[in-house]
């Protein structure tokens, strides 16, 4: 008989996936203080630190959700949502891969961002991380608390909402300043960048609405 | 032994692998199909605990039948059972609701209209109490339990693997418990007819005595064990993709209102208990574990919101209720009629 013992099996699962989703908060909590010190201090030895920290987050991030997948799959774990949660697990690694990319775009390119924006950057970035911090407690409220899924949605809806008005109002002010059109168009894809992280972010708080209410029926 | 008592069991042997073949489905059909219990565990707990309920406590919806009418002749006891086995294949074919349970009840209708005896209307408004009884009883009682499920989860906060891991195991022991339950119940169906003309004689094993009774109902619980083997797994796979929208929380609860169904209309000793304590019980009838799943799961339809009731399943279970007996009559006053006159066998004592 096919049976996980009565209680390790699930437990030692339950915490693999706590650890992965400790490891996608605190990517964005690497990102974070990134962004912080780029946009005070640029490319200082700090930065290249936590650029080599949150490659180091992913990677861990990686083996977690290989591992997850991997039992979920052989022991035929909940089955009638597992590809739901698979998948769930696949976008939330979207995000972590958001967050070293964007790191790695400031590190790689270091766009000159003028004084006058540099708020709006952080701004940004912090909307950006908010987003994607909500949605985590959102995803480990699906697998915990029900009910608290909706009010960590709603918040993730909010910030991601946020983060588009800033990119919009940042968007506007570059392209009517008097910068090179390659420095406008250079600085509006960082904005992008930082702002498809709360996209995706609040692409996952849908699909958690979603499977919420379809372990409800 | 007559040889050719098997002959004569085989129509009730035939009904116990269709039984097997289709109800087995009713059990673990969802945890079979959704694939979080395997089929080999599946089969192996329900033909074991089929086996074991209908030799411990099949005896009581078999007294209850037998009352129904007491068919003393083996052509006779053959022919009821094939006519219900007949009427049961006919209908199936034609995607018509039927039940074993209610064949059965035509087969010992028309012996009794073919020997020209009475059929006592006390017995028969305790059947018809019976079949619609139980599937209400299940929808109340799955909707009681899921709301109580509903509430117990939302308070308990229990992780989404562990609830999978409980919940399997849930399915497993429940599982356990509704063979067992079917076992007790519906091996009226399948040897209940055979029960006045036993060929067996009581049998020492050791400290265990099996009656003549229970070694008619042991023979029985391997048909169905050996339907169960052979024919359910793809009508498990076809359940279990069928009501797929059921989460596996409610799949156990279905089973379980189900299976308490089952029980409560097969208990000898939770009767004779109610009964001790002035508490009034129900009668011991074999009942349908189609008909009382769909019932749980209608239940559950009523306390999930956006559900509305299928009243094309209630219309279709209730002509099931009237049809599949006047048929398994007709077949079986036909059937009787050409054994005695074409084949010369002694179908009247």
């Amino acid at each position: 008989m096919k049976l996980p013992s009565l209680f390790g099996g699930t437990r030692g699962l339950e915490a693999q996936i706590d650890l992965y989703f400790d490891k996608v908060q605190e990517a964005g909590l690497v990102f974070g203080r990134a962004m912080e010190i780029y946009l005070s201090r640029g490319v200082a030895g700090e930065f290249e630190e936590l650029v080599r920290r949150v490659t180091e987050v992913e990677e861990e991030a990686d083996d977690l959700r290989r591992e997850i997948e991997t039992q979920m799959t052989t022991h035929t774990l909940i089955p009638e949502l597992r590809e739901d949660v698979l998948s769930l697990i696949e976008q939330v690694d979207e995000v972590t891969n958001h967050y070293e990319a964007a790191v790695y775009s400031f590190y790689i390119q270091q766009p000159q961002i003028a004084e006058a924006y540099r708020p709006d950057f952080a701004e940004l970035a912090r909307m950006a991380q908010r987003t994607a911090e909500e949605m985590v407690t959102a995803a480990r409220a699906f697998f915990r608390d029900l009910s608290a899924v909706r009010d960590h949605v709603k918040k993730v809806q909010f910030y991601e909402s946020e983060a588009d008005k800033v990119t919009t109002r940042v968007g506007r002010r570059i392209y009517a300043s008097d910068l090179d059109l390659a420095q406008k168009m250079h600085l509006t894809s960082f904005l992008d960048r930082l702002d498809s992280i709360a996209d995706t972010a609040e692409d996952i708080g849908d699909k958690l609405s979603i499977l919420t209410i379809k372990r409800m029926i | 032994m007559n040889p050719g008592l098997f002959a004569y069991l085989s129509s009730g042997l035939f009904l116990g692998w269709s039984l097997g073949a289709n109800d087995a489905a009713n059990i673990f059909g969802t945890a079979v199909g959704t694939r979080m219990v395997r089929f080999a565990t599946a089969a192996l707990i329900a033909s074991v605990f089929v086996i074991l309920g209908a030799v411990i406590s099949g005896a009581g919806a078999s007294h209850t039948l037998g009352k129904l009418g007491a068919i003393n002749t083996l052509p006779g006891a053959f022919m009821a059972a094939l006519a219900a086995a007949l009427s049961v294949y006919l209908m199936t074919e034609r995607g018509l609701p039927v039940s074993t349970s209610q064949a059965i009840v035509g087969g010992i209708i028309g012996w009794n209209i073919f020997m020209g005896q009475p059929t006592d209307p006390g017995i028969v408004s305790k059947f018809a109490f019976a079949w619609v009884a139980s599937p209400v009883m299940a929808g109340i009682m799955s909707a009681a339990l899921f709301a109580l499920a509903r509430v117990l989860l939302r308070r308990v906060k229990i992780h989404l693997l562990r609830l999978d891991h409980y919940t399997r195991l849930g399915l497993i022991l429940v599982g356990a418990f509704g063979a067992y339950s079917l076992g007790a119940n519906n091996i009226a169906n399948v040897m209940g007819v055979f029960l006045n003309v036993s060929p067996f004689h009581d049998l020492q094993l050791g400290p265990i005595t099996l009656s003549s009774a229970q070694q008619l109902f042991l023979l029985g619980g391997i048909a169905i064990a050996v339907g169960i083997y052979t024919y359910s797994e793809r009508v498990m796979m076809t359940v279990g993709q069928d009501i797929v929208r059921l989460t596996p929380v409610a799949a156990l609860v279905v089973v379980l209102a189900q299976s308490l169904v089952l029980f409560l209309f097969a208990s000898q000793s939770l009767a004779a208990w109610l009964s001790a304590h002035h508490l009034p019980h129900l009668p011991l009838v074999p009942v349908s574990s189609s008909q009382a799943v769909v019932g749980a799961v209608i239940g559950l339809g009523l306390i999930t919101p956006g559900e509305r009731i299928r009243w094309d399943i209630v219309r279709n279970i209730a002509v099931g209720w009237l049809l599949t007996p006047t048929v398994a009559a007709i077949i079986s006053v036909v059937g009787m009629f050409v054994l005695q006159n074409v084949f010369n066998l002694p179908v009247r004592p």
